[in-house]
């Protein structure tokens, strides 16, 4: 079974269409790259995943989004209980103006855990799988704004990670990063695969490139075209893919 | 011509704000020289120690306690009332309210600040007095727990609107962390979001204590002027402010005695409002670099 799926989903954001009609599958344990222009509807697309789009008043959604084959736009799901398994972590590293520790340890907090071994187990596996552990481990107790900004959006992968999600949705993760925490995060993106089902957006051909096994290319609301990554860099079968891919526009 | 004219503004200007400055300088001096004078007649342990505050009587006593205590049982009063629900109602409007809703609500509240103290003070006598003494039978007319407690809503306003605006400081992304991570609106506001403003908030808290120790009408029309050295707010008491009022208003000679017992009221009032005002300065400074 796929572990996302879209049908036939539209979006708007009141009178404006920002997706149309968009259907896709997303199998387990992959990477997959969203690529296109600004304003292509990349983003509008992943936070429909974990219904991030409610947030914002006057947003309409027709079309199904199924994770594991359930439904989740049906009225009865609990959208902040589905929300724990779908992690998201943002283009501008978002750490809570709390220490490292409590960074990472919020997920568990919200979710009533107050065992202090648990905790401590969890910040430690979390912190290591994100590879920001021997960095910080001297300094848990120290704000998590002063990190620096690469090691910033570890953390917030870490915090994400410790709840154990089956998914991650990235939002241009390193949009803002320099190019040293940059490969950082791809090298954590390709190591995360074999436990999570990741969904990255990505401005940055070369790095879908390097991260995704496959490739979803949106332009103007529309899924213009979906394959394997090695397909839409090599050999793509339409004639915008392959000028977008080329540089000709976006 | 035009570096004239420009010249003429600029000193104008400056005037202005020169005069603004003096007139200042010139209220500090005067609460001082006048302060100074009450403490060469008064000692200053006394005026510290001494829990009985008698100056308008023929026994003579000089100790602001009961007056500060006075002061600060009804600024108590009016905080309990203030700092839930204007927190509650920040919360409301940041988190929980749409935008339009929000737009019309703030300025509303807004205008319980801007209602005439003295009609908060004849609000307290007559209608939430009486409706006390229904419950409270042994509430004397005069009371501080009517009056703090109408200070109480007088000063939601200060709480509620200035916290709405230091959640509202608080970048997006912050709350998307905490949604994305699938927090409720509750732990979305109270473990993210409150703590990220809470400068902003204790700012609004200290303001509003500011304001509700210089508050007079309130206090002089429904508190009483009693002093005395009680936490009880069901009695009759007299505030700093009230006191100042209740001598300036009377017909104490001039230089006397009982005239210079008000600067040294006022000096007292002034320092807490300095040192309050002074504190949240700093932790506003500090709140503005915090996510640059």
């Amino acid at each position: 079974m796929q572990k996302l799926e879209a049908r036939n989903v539209n979006l708007f954001y009141g009178e404006k269409q920002a997706l149309k009609d968009i259907s896709l599958g997303i199998d387990p344990n992959t990477v997959t790259a969203f690529i296109g222009p600004s304003g292509c509807g990349k983003s509008t697309f992943l936070r429909c995943f974990n219904r991030m789009n409610d947030l914002i008043d006057n947003v309409r959604i027709t079309g199904d989004i199924l994770i594991d084959g359930r439904n989740i736009y049906k009225s009865k799901i609990n959208v902040d209980e589905h929300r724990k398994k779908i992690g998201m972590v943002f283009q501008k590293p978002n750490p809570f103006p709390k220490t490292i520790y409590e960074n990472v340890a919020f997920g568990l907090r919200i979710k009533g855990v107050k065992d202090k071994s648990v905790l401590d187990e969890t910040v430690e596996r979390s912190l290591r799988q994100a590879a920001l552990w021997d960095e910080v481990k001297d300094d848990l107790k120290k704000s998590a704004l002063s990190l620096s900004g690469g090691q910033q959006q570890r953390l917030c992968i870490a915090r994400t990670m410790a709840v154990e999600p089956s998914v991650i949705l990235m939002d241009e993760p390193a949009s803002a990063l320099d190019p040293l925490s940059t490969a950082k995060i791809e090298e954590l993106i390709y190591e995360l695969k074999s436990k999570y089902t990741i969904v990255i957006v990505t401005h940055n051909m070369q790095q879908a490139a390097r991260v995704s096994d496959k490739t979803a290319f949106f332009y103007l609301g529309e899924l213009i075209e979906y394959n394997t990554t090695t397909t839409i860099f090599t050999n793509p079968k339409k004639e915008q893919t392959h000028n977008y891919i080329t540089g000709r526009f976006g | 011509m035009v570096s004239v004219k420009e010249r003429i503004i600029e000193v104008i200007l400056f005037l202005c704000s020169l005069l603004t400055v003096l007139i200042t300088l010139g209220i500090i001096v005067i609460l001082a020289s006048e302060t100074f004078n009450f403490f060469s007649k008064v000692s200053i342990i006394e005026f510290f120690t001494e829990t009985e505050w008698t100056p308008l009587f023929a026994n003579k006593k000089f100790g602001i306690l009961p007056l500060v205590c006075g002061t600060l049982l009804v600024t108590v009063i009016a905080i309990l009332v203030a700092l839930p629900l204007g927190l509650t109602i920040a919360v409301y409007l940041n988190e929980y309210a749409n935008q339009k809703f929000t737009a019309v609500v703030k300025p509303l509240l807004e205008i319980l600040a801007a209602i005439p103290t003295v009609v908060y003070g004849f609000f307290a006598l007559t209608f939430v007095t009486p409706l006390l003494q229904r419950v409270l039978p042994n509430l004397s007319g005069f009371n501080a727990l009517s009056a703090g407690l109408v200070m109480g809503v007088m000063i939601i306003p200060y709480i509620s609107s200035l916290s709405e605006d230091a959640l509202r400081a608080v970048p997006k992304s912050l709350r998307e962390a905490a949604y994305g991570m699938g927090s409720t609106r509750l732990q979305t506001a109270f473990k993210v979001m409150v703590p990220a403003a809470s400068s902003g908030i204790i700012v609004s808290v200290i303001l509003a204590i500011s304001r509700a120790i210089g508050e007079t009408m309130i206090v002089a029309i429904a508190a009483g002027q009693e002093p005395k050295l009680t936490l009880n707010p069901l009695t009759s008491l007299e505030t700093i402010t009230t006191y100042i009022v209740q001598v300036s208003m009377g017909d104490v000679p001039r230089n006397s005695i009982e005239y210079s017992t008000i600067f040294s009221a006022g000096i007292t009032l002034f320092i807490f409002t300095f040192l309050l005002n002074n504190i949240s300065f700093v932790i506003k400074r500090k709140y503005h670099q915090k996510y640059e």
